[in-house]
């Protein structure tokens, strides 16, 4: 069992015939994926790598029953793909692309929630469920199978973490990256939600940053609603103000949005925080028994 | 990106939210100039991206064209809480009946805007917020179907505003969200908004915030961008397209993603160090992105060691060592660099530095002992 991705994924690439999406498709398809199909306006009859592409993404999902969508598609016309991936009525999209402008995915966002449609992003690294499937841009081989969930809102923490984990023997049921923009289709709250249900999921890693109050949303939401033991991790002590670091969504925004009120918040609640990367993998260690 | 308030009074402008007549100026004779062709008296205005300028003596009413110089010449120069003063917003001074306060912010965490008015402005709103929030109207709208009328009549009235200003306040508001929308701002903000004493409604002030993300479909905005005098480093960063934030240490990092590189930052800090900036190479650092990386790094003279911190996923870390090599080799770097290399290709990386990199390069294999290393040897060097 694993949560999003798994066995039944059948994925659809959007934008899949791009450098970046290729690639990613090809990597996604050789670990075992199902790729069904591949989407770029007006190449409708190659393929990439054996996987068939289609001009529209409603024609991709008539022609293959595929459920999840991935999106590559440059910043500037990404609203319109998840538009167009809500609509061909897939379950997932998972949207890779960063520089998404706030206000185009403001407008998505609010779409979506009126659906039952998930979206995992933007600005994200993927999905990852070892060892069964992947979708995204994950680097497959730091990730092995076992039972500890993983949700990011940083890609390369989130290897950095996973394959600390693996180095000690301990596996993980599905890795999750969030995203880091300001606004994503999937909260720290979702995606806790999924792993509490999932009777394979028996610890989960959550990795913040500087920016927003989700941490804090969470960290009240764990207190209420969640049993499984949740281990954590802040990055960014050291920002300053006012000063984005790298990821659109990572900002202290006057006095708000401080790595320190997170890790208070979470603290407040009984969930441990790791001081580094490699420390949370101990933590994990220690808790598992 | 956040702008100066003559170029959030500029945008206010062409999205017809009434600001006093104004010029920018940037030496005492055009200051001069400006007063002269605004006529009458006018106030001196210094443009710097910091609260408390008016306390800090940046600004200044001028009564003739003669004092506006005088200003003008004790203003460009000024230092405002470490933001050197380049230019002075020259402007018709107003006569104020009441001062209001008028936003909209970007809520990401209501992911919908929040329009905010207050009859009480012309002082820090988040001291109203909290010791008087009754006095705050605010008001979140839906992104999808926008801000209408009825918002701004609810806005106006919970605000207690002047009956006789609620109209052109409410004009004010609708004209401020299709700004906010149109120009994929992050916060517009006014404060203060003033009735003037003959009933006229005016912007007196203006900080606006742009998404940083929507910039291509936003030309007119690059010219914003380019005239913002920040920090000579991070200037030159912005520049080659690198990802860097300078702050006041002097333990350079260097290392790719944006999460890892905050966390580099917190781990030299836990290991007693300073952090000399932020710098997220990105997902290729292939040998130009070293290079490109490491002379914005050098370009800052508090460096006295550096930390290179690389996660290898698609990224190869031999890649990455070999890059390293050629960089240093082009541009003779002699300063303690230590190298910590994790992830894919991670034995062939280190093999390659160890033979093959010069004597002030050495590899550590954790990100604690490589951050507890450069610390040290950035003491040493101090």
């Amino acid at each position: 069992m694993s949560i999003l991705v798994g066995a039944s994924t059948r994925l659809v690439a959007q934008g899949i015939t791009g450098r970046e999406g290729a690639f990613h498709a090809a990597r996604n398809k050789a670990y075992g994926t199902n790729v069904v199909a591949g989407v770029t306006p007006g190449k409708e009859g190659q393929d990439v790598d054996g996987i068939p592409v289609f001009n529209t993404v409603a024609d991709a999902v008539e022609a293959t029953q595929a459920n999840t969508a991935m999106v590559f598609v440059p910043p500037r016309f990404a609203a319109d793909a998840i538009y167009e991936a809500i609509e061909s009525g897939v379950d997932l999209i998972n949207c890779i692309t960063e520089g998404i402008p706030a206000h185009d995915m403001l407008r998505v966002y609010t779409h979506l929630r009126r659906g039952p449609q998930a979206l995992v992003g933007p600005n994200c690294p993927g999905i990852i469920s070892p060892g069964i499937a992947t979708v995204g841009i994950m680097p497959t081989q730091v990730f092995t199978p076992g039972r500890v969930g993983l949700v990011s809102r940083s890609g390369t923490l989130t290897y950095q973490i996973s394959k600390e984990l693996s180095d000690m023997g301990i596996g993980q049921s599905t890795v999750v990256g969030i995203g880091g923009d300001p606004v994503v289709g999937s909260s720290f709250i979702d995606i806790l939600t999924l792993f509490e249900a999932d009777p394979d999921t028996d610890l989960v890693v959550m990795v913040g940053e500087i920016g927003g109050a989700e941490e804090e949303k969470a960290a009240d939401f764990i207190a209420e609603h969640v049993t499984t033991p949740v281990v954590a991790y802040i990055a960014g002590f050291q920002a300053p103000p006012g000063k984005q670091m790298g990821h659109a969504g990572a900002i202290i925004t006057g006095s708000s949005g401080t790595a320190q009120a997170k890790k208070d918040a979470l603290e407040a609640h009984g969930v441990r925080v790791g001081t580094n990367p490699t420390e949370v993998a101990e933590v994990v260690r220690e808790r598992l028994g | 990106m956040d702008l100066y308030e003559y170029q959030g009074k500029q945008l206010f402008a062409t999205q017809g939210i009434p600001v006093p007549a104004g010029e920018v100026a940037d030496t005492p004779e055009a200051a001069r100039a400006a007063a002269e062709r605004i006529g009458g008296k006018v106030v001196v205005k210094a443009q710097v991206q910091v609260g408390g300028r008016g306390k800090a003596g940046g600004i200044k009413v001028a009564e003739n064209p003669d004092e506006a110089e005088q200003h003008a010449r004790a203003i460009l120069g000024m230092d405002i809480k470490g933001h050197v003063v380049h230019q002075v917003w020259i402007e018709a001074a107003s006569e104020i009946e009441k001062e209001y306060y008028a936003s909209i912010t970007f809520d990401r965490g209501a992911k919908k805007p929040l329009v905010m008015l207050s009859a009480a402005g012309g002082i820090d709103i988040e001291e109203v917020a909290a010791t008087r929030p009754e006095e705050l109207a605010r008001l979140h709208v839906d992104p999808l179907t926008g801000f209408q009328p009825h918002h701004g009549r609810w806005l106006a009235y919970h605000a207690k505003i002047d009956p006789v200003a609620i109209r052109d306040v409410v004009a004010v508001l609708e004209r401020l969200y299709a700004g906010f929308i149109s120009l994929d701002a992050m916060l517009m903000e006014i404060n203060p908004l003033i009735l003037t004493t003959d009933g006229r409604v005016i912007a007196l002030d203006a900080k606006v915030t742009i998404d940083g993300n929507s910039v291509s479909r936003h030309p007119e905005m690059a010219d914003f961008q380019e005239s913002g005098a920040e920090d000579p480093q991070e200037r030159m960063a912005r520049e080659r397209g690198v990802t860097y934030v300078k702050l006041d240490g002097d333990v350079g990092i260097l290392g790719n993603g944006a999460g890892l590189v905050m966390s580099t930052l917190d781990v030299v800090a836990l290991a007693g160090g300073r952090p000399a900036n932020f710098l997220d190479a990105g997902g290729g650092s292939k040998a130009d992105d070293v290079v490109t990386a490491l002379e914005v790094l050098l370009s800052d003279a508090k460096v006295k060691a550096l930390l290179v911190n690389i996660f290898g996923g698609i990224t190869r870390c031999d890649e990455v060592a070999e890059g390293l090599l050629t960089a240093l080799e082009r541009l003779g770097a002699t300063l303690p660099i230590v190298v910590r290399l994790d992830g894919t290709n991670e034995e062939e990386g280190r093999r390659i530095i160890a033979d093959r990199a010069p004597a002030n390069v050495v590899v550590e294999k954790t990100m604690l002992s490589a951050a507890r290393r450069a610390v040290e040897l950035a003491k040493e060097a101090a």
